[in-house]
């Protein structure tokens, strides 16, 4: 059934040739997932967020397994942008993958530096800025919690970065309306909308009676959260029809890329099931592709927000 | 001492995931061996390779794999070559693979992580097992016998029950000295109480070893007072063994000196004892590259 869906998907200008993308986080920079299944052929890897510094992350246990999904508390770990641009950038662009470069920062500093660092590297389909970093500046206060913080983030990188270079500002779930905080970034200037960021848990150890974590709490992601994504996915585009979203949280199977899709998503991004499968997303893109087919749908664009259409009353 | 990869045979590398299927399912004391077929596995696994096995059918709630060293490979098995592991039933995932019945299916991702390296020069070795940590040392005592070293083994667990192994180790090593913490059999204490010994006696020129952290901290300290090599492989909590979740690291000191958070399942599981910062395990030394500072905390 498959083969006649045109399958390429359009990230606010960037045109991909697939709709699934990687998330931020489960693929390192590619070269991992790529002994797999070939990463030039899916929509893009979308890199673990880096930082302006090199970073050691947190102390271990880092990860628990949790029902139907898992925590983790990483702490941003990476080599800090110079090192990034000189090995996992290369590389991307030497292998011929597509590429969305994730950033975080601390500061709104930070984060602008680390755009301006970016300005001028060749290859990048889009920046997702991850905004669901703590702020140094307001004792730790996520950035994504507050729509002015997170409006500040979005201005700065805006100004570093060509006009003609997509950002997605990536969203946290844990607020209390996620379409305000849209709302802010995309009057900062973001082009789309990443969503969502992994949810803030924590498990304790029933033998020791600690918290599992070294960080103590820790960020929920898997098909545990899916639900949650897929209704701030349909919330966000109702309200904002016309902005790009980026839409992940528990994708595993086709269908539940579908899901992202009829709820308005223009593209997914696949996180922990690559923990799960290292194939996954490459899996998921020929899962989704059939699913389009047997529906009828010739096209990934066709099917972008069909959930919302109006159903005349029988 | 020089040392080189791998068991000189022409080996493919680099992990694949397969189908697996599994052959055999059977008790070893406290333990349980799980025997699979896997095509195309056995031929890259060296000694110190790990398998990750996803666990809880499809669809499942569990979304991590389990990762077990290779017990045994038969590269002339059924299907493409078997391979072997062993496996402590301590949670719902351990307990599904032990429940499997021939036949029955396996996502198998493997081998991964960094094998043992051999001597280039057939010296004499200690092996050193901690509890089912065993469970890689009979093919790796294999191959240096091959290769013309003297292997004297030494296991030890909490208790005898904890121990894995013991009759096959008697047969692959020149000598087996066991011991357990509560002297339940065969001498009362730690690995590390008898092994200047087994060192001295047999002249021991490079240690493994496969256990919990504190063990391998232990040999890592006898090596380093000889001025001998010794070889650990970590058990490090892993999510998905493939190097993308950067939940497994330890701070490991670099050529350069430099310490840093690596990942125990690419760089890993084996590392030099003299690399691995054993008393800092757990934590992030501040000394590391890229260690917290106080303003700038927080993120996953």
């Amino acid at each position: 059934m498959a083969g006649n869906v045109q399958m390429s998907a359009n990230l606010a200008g960037s045109v991909l040739p697939s709709p699934v993308l990687t998330a931020s986080g489960c693929a390192a920079a590619g070269k991992e997932l790529d002994r797999f299944f070939d990463i030039t052929q899916i929509g893009a890897i979308v890199t673990k967020s880096i930082m302006e510094n090199p970073r050691s992350g947190r102390p271990t246990p880092r990860m628990a397994e949790t029902p139907s999904g898992m925590l983790n508390s990483i702490g941003l770990q990476g080599p800090g942008i110079e090192e990034f641009i000189a090995n996992d950038l290369t590389w991307l662009r030497e292998r011929g993958a597509r590429v969305v470069v994730s950033i975080a920062g601390g500061t709104v500093e930070e984060f602008a530096n680390v755009a301006n660092r970016l300005r001028h590297e060749e290859g990048i389909s889009a920046l997702e800025v991850n905004i669901s970093c703590p702020n140094v500046a307001n004792r730790g206060q996520v950035f994504a919690c507050d729509p002015r913080a997170a409006s500040s983030v979005i201005h700065a990188v805006r100004r570093k970065t060509s006009a003609l270079m997509p950002i997605f500002a990536k969203l946290t779930p844990d607020v209390t309306n996620i379409v305000d905080i849209a709302q802010a970034c995309v009057s900062a200037g973001a082009d789309g909308l990443s969503m969502i960021n992994t949810t803030l848990g924590m498990a304790i150890d029933t033998t020791t009676m600690r918290p599992i974590l070294g960080g103590i709490t820790g960020g929920l992601s898997g098909p545990a959260i899916r639900p949650i994504a897929v209704r701030c996915v349909w919330q966000v585009r109702a309200a904002l029809p016309q902005v790009p979203i980026l839409g992940m949280g528990g994708i595993n199977t086709g269908l539940d890329a579908l899901q992202f899709l009829l709820a308005g998503a223009n593209a997914v991004s696949v996180g922990t099931a690559a923990f799960h499968d290292p194939s996954a997303p490459w899996r998921i893109h020929r899962e989704l592709e059939q699913a389009l087919a047997q529906r009828g749908f010739a096209s990934v664009a066709e099917v972008i927000n069909y959930a919302h259409r109006e159903v005349q009353p029988a | 001492m020089r040392a080189v990869r791998g068991d000189g045979l022409p080996i493919k590398r680099g992990p694949i995931q397969v189908r697996g299927e599994v052959l055999s399912v059977r008790r070893a004391g406290e333990y349980f061996v799980l025997a699979f077929a896997a095509p195309g596995v056995a031929q890259r696994v060296t000694p110190g390779h790990f398998v990750a096995l996803a666990v809880g059918g499809e669809p499942t709630a569990m979304m991590l794999r389990r990762c077990f060293s290779v017990h045994g490979v038969d590269r002339n098995g059924t299907s493409g070559g078997t391979v072997e592991i062993v496996v402590d039933a301590h949670g719902p995932g351990t307990q599904w693979l032990v429940e499997r019945q021939r036949g029955d299916a396996l996502d198998v991702v493997a081998p991964l992580g960094r094998p043992f390296s051999l001597p280039t020069d057939p010296v004499p070795a200690v092996l050193v097992g901690g509890g089912y940590g065993s469970a890689p040392l009979f093919m790796l005592a294999d191959q240096l016998r091959e290769r013309g070293s003297r292997v004297d083994m030494i296991m030890g667990a909490a208790t005898e029950s904890r121990l894995f192994g013991v009759v096959d180790g008697r047969r692959r090593a020149t000598t087996l000295t066991v011991t357990t913490d509560d002297g339940s059999t065969g001498v009362k204490g730690r690995v590390t109480d008898v092994l200047d010994k087994i060192l001295d006696e047999h002249g021991g020129q490079v240690i493994y070893g496969c256990g919990p952290m504190g063990m391998l901290a232990g040999i890592a300290g006898v090596a380093k007072a000889r001025g001998i090599a010794s070889q650990c492989a970590v058990e490090e909590a892993m999510a998905c063994g493939i190097g993308v979740c950067m939940t497994c690291v330890l701070p490991v000191i670099g050529k350069d000196g430099i310490t840093r958070m690596v990942r125990s399942c690419t760089e890993g599981p084996v590392f030099f004892g003299d690399q691995v910062r054993w008393s800092d395990v757990g934590t992030v030394p501040a000394d590391c590259l890229g260690a917290p500072v106080p303003s700038a905390q927080g993120g996953h």
